[in-house]
């Protein structure tokens, strides 16, 4: 087999890929930051934030999605895509509630993260202040989908994990919006535990630990020493 | 210790603007009615958008609140940060405090005290006192002062920076950082962030100093002018510790009447309702707090720099002890209540603070490793009181099981002042009126009058900086008969 039968190219660079691979998952390999966020190495693709759109020979795409396959010609780095990332970003902000200088998340939140990366300064568009809610019932977590981004990650986790099937997506478009499974919609009502796996992936800060909050000090966060593209490369995402 | 400024891609950890806060932009409106004579027979001040903050944390999981209150104050975040972690200190079941967790919560607070009074006294009020409140407009301003006073300009800056950076030490960023958690702090102080602080100290004491010296001499050019611009007889109130003596982190509530006579001494702050209460008028949101026993009519007071100055035993720093003596002298044993004394009272409290911040830094403690104390029982309601650099701030709330606010009162220090600043305009406005149109000269003495206690209605605005002020003169009939604003930018 010679080399162009297991690479592609990425930015001109040379990329080989293992059979089954995407994109995603041979560049991180290699060492190349493709921008993500819905996308999780323990877990399928989910292709919903296009976060990591690429141009394959010529066509846009979800680099979490696509297969790696020899010969591609694929675009990350370019002026064009930046910007169809940060628009995206921006979306994400004003569609939510997001007030990072008081969320305890913020320092270690992926979103933030990804802002700053690819110099996202404002949020641009109208912010739509949506009315989310904050469920405490839980004694040890609390969720608050003003954060809520709808990846999925904790459907995916609870679900395929865990075994539990605790949270859901629901709704449509603008409507959408994730669920707790139980009979009062309540967290406190499902047998949620710190030990699952749902309860730590969460990109943002929806599903949070109550009371330990803000102890890690400014300074020392995941992202206070490194951007999100090299803490990612290293390996580091928790 | 590495930071933001020697990460290796700083470019991509710059900081990102959002802030809902923003979209609650305020502004002071002042109503001037005048009698069937054209004399001003009342004024109102009415901080636009005051309202709103308290529903914002209602509802929010309790140790976020401290955080998140930051975003109230451009000028003073840490006062908030620090009166709201007190509550909840309480509400987790913390009691007390490691010495070193109180210590680094202490120069927290000091290094505030001194940023703040630094910045409203040279980049904010000196222009008006050193150049004149009638001087250029354009030229009013710290750029001003470099020009004319450059000796002035820089130290006022470096003040207010060596403040700054006894806050980035503590709370981990110059601005909105964390620092306070429920039970202690999150950061120790390193031995070398120590040194890098007690190096500078020095140098800032006797700049502080000066800074009181040089307001002393203002006064005795113009003596009568200083103790009588914006002058009214004023109950006054602040925290003491148990000796009476000055305390801006924590203490009981002393409040003395306009002559220095006692009316309340050494209350635990948690108890403030049994001698306070606000008053609500149909006209503002600002509530307006007096002290119960008085009544509303009589029962209201003065907070802030004037207030707590003259009602202290004493000031527990040398020399800004002696500061205080010279200017307790000029009252011949008497309170004063000219509203221009508040920044000779201020850059007092400044020179204190500095003192405070250097023996902070001399104690052993400071650069302790035990920052978290033993928890023990759970609260559902709590108070804490801090000494804001503009006043008296109180946070009182009630959380539930859940974790969550289910009630939040903020009693911050331009409310505690919200009749005596009234009263100044007030004082201002019966000199300055002239007629039936408003002039460029009286709105400047306004302005001057309201920020000898708040620089910039920064409660409201949550930004620091320029005050926009909107004055209405309103007629015997009802009628506006003139209106003018300053600084309302593009409006
Ligand atoms: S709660 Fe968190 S993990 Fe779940 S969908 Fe929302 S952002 Fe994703
Ligand atoms: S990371 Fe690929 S679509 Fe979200």
């Amino acid at each position: 087999m010679s080399d162009s039968d297991s690479s592609f190219t990425l930015d001109g660079r040379i990329i080989a890929f293992a059979p089954g691979q995407t994109i995603l998952a041979a560049a991180t390999a290699a060492g190349v930051y493709i921008p993500h966020l819905c996308a999780h190495p323990d877990f399928p693709p989910h292709g919903s934030c296009k976060l990591c759109t690429v141009t394959v020979n010529g066509r846009d795409g979800s680099a979490c999605t696509i297969q790696a396959a020899p010969g591609q010609e694929v675009r990350s780095d370019t002026p064009e895509l930046h910007e169809i990332r940060r628009v995206l970003l921006q979306m994400l902000f004003v569609e939510g509630n997001h007030f990072c200088p008081g969320c305890e998340k913020s320092g270690r939140c992926k979103l933030q993260a990804l802002a700053y990366e690819i110099e996202m300064l404002s949020p641009h568009f109208v912010q739509f202040f949506p009315h989310r809610e904050i469920d405490a019932s839980h004694p040890e977590f609390f969720l608050d989908f003003n954060r809520c981004i709808m990846c999925e990650l904790c459907v995916r986790a609870s679900r395929d994990v865990d075994g539990k099937n605790i949270f859901a997506l629901a709704g449509r478009g603008r409507e959408s919006h994730i669920i707790v499974n139980s009979p009062s919609g309540k967290l406190g009502d499902t047998d949620f535990a710190a030990t699952d796996k749902a309860a730590e992936v969460c990109p943002v800060g929806a599903i949070l630990r109550k009371e330990i909050g803000f102890a890690t000090p400014i300074g020392a966060r995941l992202y206070d020493h490194a951007p999100i593209s090299r803490v990612d490369l290293a390996g580091q995402e928790k | 210790m590495a930071s933001l400024e020697t990460a290796a891609n700083p470019k991509k950890l710059r900081r990102v603007a959002i802030d809902p806060l923003t979209r609650v932009e305020g502004h002071g409106k002042v109503t001037l009615l005048l009698d069937a004579e054209n004399k001003v027979h009342q004024v109102r001040l009415h901080i636009v958008e005051f309202r709103g903050f308290e529903a914002f944390i209602e509802g929010r999981p309790f140790w976020e609140v401290p955080v998140t209150v930051q975003r109230l104050c451009g000028i003073c975040p840490v006062s908030h940060h620090l009166a709201a972690i007190k509550a909840m200190d309480a509400i987790a079941g913390y009691s007390h405090l490691t010495p070193t967790a109180e210590k680094l919560r202490r120069l927290m607070h000091y290094g505030q005290i001194l940023q703040s009074h630094a910045v409203h006294f040279f980049h904010l009020a000196s222009p008006d006192l050193l150049l004149g409140f009638d001087s250029e407009p354009t030229r009013r301003n710290i750029v001003g002062i470099a020009a004319a006073f450059p000796d002035i300009a820089k130290q006022g800056v470096l003040l207010r920076k060596f403040g700054q950076e006894v806050i980035r030490h503590t709370t981990g960023k110059r601005i909105h950082g964390t620092g306070a958690i429920p039970g202690g702090v999150n950061k120790a102080l390193s031995a070398a962030e120590r040194d890098t602080l007690r190096a500078g100290i020095d140098q800032m004491i006797v700049w502080a100093r000066d800074a009181v010296r040089m307001i002393a001499r203002l006064h005795e050019v113009h003596p009568a002018f200083y103790n009588g611009f914006g002058g009214f007889r004023a109950n006054m109130m602040g925290l003491v510790d148990r000796h009476g003596a000055l305390d801006l982190y924590h203490g009981g509530l002393r409040a003395r009447d306009a002559d220095g006579g006692p009316i309340f001494d050494h209350v635990d702050y948690t108890t403030y309702e049994k001698v306070l209460t606000e008053e609500i008028k149909p006209w503002t949101y600002m509530k307006f707090p007096h002290i119960r026993a008085l009544g509303p009519e009589a029962g209201w007071y003065r907070v802030g720099p004037l207030a707590r100055i003259q009602i202290c035993a004493y000031v527990p720093s040398e020399l800004a002890e002696i500061e205080r003596r010279d200017f307790l002298a000029i009252g011949d044993g008497k309170p004063v209540h000219g509203a221009l004394l508040y920044h000779w009272a201020r850059m007092i409290e400044a020179l204190h603070a500095a003192e405070v911040i250097r023996d902070l830094l001399d104690d052993p403690d400071i650069v302790g490793t035990d920052l978290m104390a033993e928890r023990g029982e759970r609260r559902s309601e709590a108070v804490g009181v801090i000494e804001a650099p503009r006043g008296t701030l109180f946070h009182h709330y009630r959380v539930g099981e859940d974790d969550l606010v289910k009630f939040c009162r903020l009693i911050v220090s331009t409310t505690n002042n919200n009749q005596a600043m009234n009263e100044a305009i007030r004082a201002v406005a019966a000199e300055y009126v002239d007629g039936r149109v408003l002039t460029e000269g009286l709105l400047n003495h306004i302005e001057v009058a309201i920020r000898a206690y708040d620089p910039c209605l920064s409660c409201a605005t949550h930004a620091i900086g320029q005050m926009p002020l909107e004055v209405d003169l309103v007629d015997a009939d009802g009628v506006l008969i003139d209106r003018r604003r300053k600084n309302f930018g593009g409006a």
